[in-house]
């Protein structure tokens, strides 16, 4: 066993240690009567809890990755998955604080019909399922570098750690729990992020320093066949460009195990202020990944630039075993690099290793590189295992129960979320060891499809009121209907082939366009339509005031 | 100076009858709340879909530190400006509560 084994081992059993003693102890103290709904959870540790929850394996494992090969496009990802959180805080999350239902699909069934909550659960469980197949991916990626498995056997592992973990489960409730993954994610980000920017700029600054290395990191790109780094609409045209980035903002909006964080706040003012201090928290992971990015191409494009195939660094090596490396047959001395397995570069890179072989290519030591692995784990488990539980009670509860079997036995209910969790599982494997993409557009994929089905209805449910159940309903299938459409014609899954591009819209951008089919379809059917019976309209009213009244009226014009 | 008239007028405008006295507080709370709403939204919009995305070639001729300018706006700077506008948007909401007598306080007026 090599040390970097070891040491992945030593933090991967350390950090699992730590959740499952949190776990533990909250559960003790639950049954020895402490248990106050959250209320001693300050508004900072959930918020922390937030930012755990939400930053998966394509925040930490892929999306550096990404960034480095797609340059300054890559900020689609840096804008779209922050963005979203400021639609989040002004537009949704108070607001469904005030409402006070525990998920999505409940909301959607009190302020439409239940009608809408079907469809509602049904597209919770797509996207979920679409999502927890980008955790799988990372998650194998993770194990089968450290334990020298094909790509394929470090899935299965990952699934049934992930599995068990999600099995034990209620555990996800548990707000320290996440404060504890969050801190494991971000320290093990942040560190090797400050030991490259000191190594490489003497200063251990990572978001101020990067700035220096960008002259030389674009000559380098050139030379080795690449676009120029810091060059806009390389990689994307600039229409494509924006429409992820809203793509991904508004989606990240409407994901349903999102949203529902911020029900855990006690107070509608509490759900503001969790919102800043998740994204503050995600931000600091945010700033970082671009230098990481910046700074691990400059690496990896200096050890390999006209370097003999003999000579090439050990981490090549030992990434090549997971066929996520690999030299082209015939190659004496390395002249192109590229992340794109059939542009026949000398070295071909997948984005996916990047962040997991950043303390590698920059020799940091083996330490350090094993805590990058648990900070990776981190990511994949606590968003994984969160997305199962989401498409078990959807099923369980919104589907079985609601709508199959209305006399159905909490123990059936169960087997039912149990079945569809394992479902899930298995289809999360297959999809995970032929994904139809890098983790990180997985995980776009997901986000198109909450953007098209969830915001819209959700943002007019608060602020229009005469929007109705039949506008919902009819504005949620087409919007789906549409994206998954567009997804399935420009990608080649499930056995479909793959078509160009439609003005230039990729797959992961289609979501706007299916955001805005939501909106119109939305607005005209409920203006066809009868209005929202008038207790609706009361409710709907409610929602704008955090709490009732308290001065008499007139008091303000005094003030103001 | 007077919204209260500017109210009155837009009601009668629009041929509804006003509200009952004691709720006429509500549209003075609503309006000054999507007002910040689109203030922020706004900023919102042109840091990151216009520094970051519609003009950033042109803010790229500009470099700081290393950065082209537009590039850095979409890798830092709206990220930085998101986590100020929420921050913002909380503190100012928590004055407009106040303001209005509608924040959550317990029964000795404390904060919740």
């Amino acid at each position: 066993m090599s040390d970097i084994q070891l040491w992945t081992f030593v933090f991967i059993g350390l950090s699992f240690g730590v959740y499952i003693y949190i776990a533990w102890r909250s559960r003790v103290k639950e049954t020895a009567g402490f248990y106050v709904a959250g209320r001693g959870v300050p508004t900072v540790a959930n918020g922390a809890a937030v930012a755990a929850d939400w930053m998966s394996a394509a925040s930490f494992i892929s999306m550096a990755g990404l960034i480095a090969f797609l340059g300054s496009d890559g900020s689609i990802y840096l804008m779209g998955w922050t963005g979203g959180y400021v639609l989040l805080a002004l537009l949704i999350a108070p607001y469904l604080r005030k409402w006070g239902k525990f998920t999505v699909p409940e909301f959607v069934g009190d302020r439409y019909s239940e009608l809408v909550r079907t469809i509602a659960a049904v597209a919770a469980i797509l996207i979920s399922f679409t999502y927890v197949v980008g955790q799988m991916r990372g998650g194998g990626i993770v194990f089968s570098r450290f334990l020298n498995l094909e790509i394929a056997g470090g899935v299965m592992v990952a699934a049934a750690i992930i599995f068990i973990y999600a099995v034990l489960g209620g555990m996800k409730g548990i707000t320290w729990t996440q404060v504890a993954q969050y801190s494991v994610l971000i320290v093990a980000y942040l560190i090797p992020a400050i030991a490259v920017a000191q190594q490489m700029t003497n200063l251990p600054i990572p978001q101020v320093t990067f700035g220096q290395i960008l002259n030389e990191l674009n000559a380098i790109s050139v030379e080795l066949g690449l676009n120029q780094y810091t060059e806009a609409f390389a990689a994307r045209p600039q229409i494509d460009v924006f429409l992820v980035t809203m793509s991904l903002m508004i989606g990240t909006a409407g994901l349903p195990h999102v949203i529902i964080r911020f029900y855990t706040t006690k107070t509608v003012r509490g759900a503001r202020y969790s919102a800043f201090w998740a994204l503050f928290f995600i931000a600091l992971l945010y700033t970082t990944a671009p230098a990481v990015g910046a700074f691990t191409k400059l690496n990896l494009l200096r050890d390999v630039q006209g370097v003999g195939v003999e000579d090439l660094p050990a981490w090549i090596e030992n990434w090549a075993a997971t066929g996520l490396v690999s030299v082209a047959d015939g190659v004496d001395t390395v002249q192109s690099v590229s992340n794109d397995p059939g542009a026949g570069a000398d070295l071909t890179v997948n984005n996916d290793i990047l962040v997991l072989a950043s303390p590698e290519i920059a020799g940091l030591p083996a330490p350090i590189v094993g805590l990058v692995a648990a900070g990776g784990m981190a990511a994949a488990m606590s968003t994984a295992a969160g997305l199962l539980l989401v498409i078990s009670s959807s099923v369980s509860h919104d589907l079985y129960f609601r709508r199959v079997k209305k006399a159905a036995t909490d123990r059936q209910r169960l087997l039912a979320g149990r079945i569809a969790m394992a479902f899930a599982v298995v289809i999360a494997v297959i999809g995970g060891i032929n994904p139809p993409a890098f983790v990180a557009q997985v995980v776009a994929f997901a986000f198109g499809l909450a953007a098209a089905s969830f915001f819209p209805i959700i943002v007019l449910g608060i602020f229009w009121k005469r929007c109705n159940a039949t506008g919902a309903a009819a504005g949620m299938v087409a919007g789906l209907l549409f994206t998954i459409s567009y997804m399935v014609y420009t990608l080649d899954v499930f056995g479909t082939s793959a078509n160009p591009h439609i003005f230039d819209i990729s797959p992961e951008a289609i979501g706007t366009i299916g955001a805005v089919v939501n909106f119109v379809v939305t607005i005209v059917v409920s203006k066809l339509t009868a209005p929202p019976p008038a207790h609706l309209s009361e409710l709907v009213e409610e929602l704008r005031y955090p709490a009732a009244r308290r001065r008499p009226a007139g008091e303000e014009a005094r003030q103001g | 100076m007077s919204e209260v008239t500017r109210e009155h007028e837009q009601r009668e405008g629009e041929g509804e009858p006003p509200p009952p006295e004691d709720n006429s507080w509500r549209q003075g709370y609503w309006r000054r709340n999507l007002r910040l709403m689109v203030i922020l939204l706004v900023i919102w919009f042109v840091v990151s879909f216009g520094f970051g995305v519609l003009l950033v070639e042109p803010l790229n001729e500009i470099v700081i530190a290393g950065f082209p300018l537009g590039f850095w706006f979409a890798q830092q700077g709206s990220i930085y400006t998101f986590v100020v506008l929420i921050l913002v948007y909380a503190v100012l909401m928590d004055r407009l509560d106040d303001r209005y007598g509608v924040s959550e306080r317990d029964e000795e007026g404390k904060r919740l």
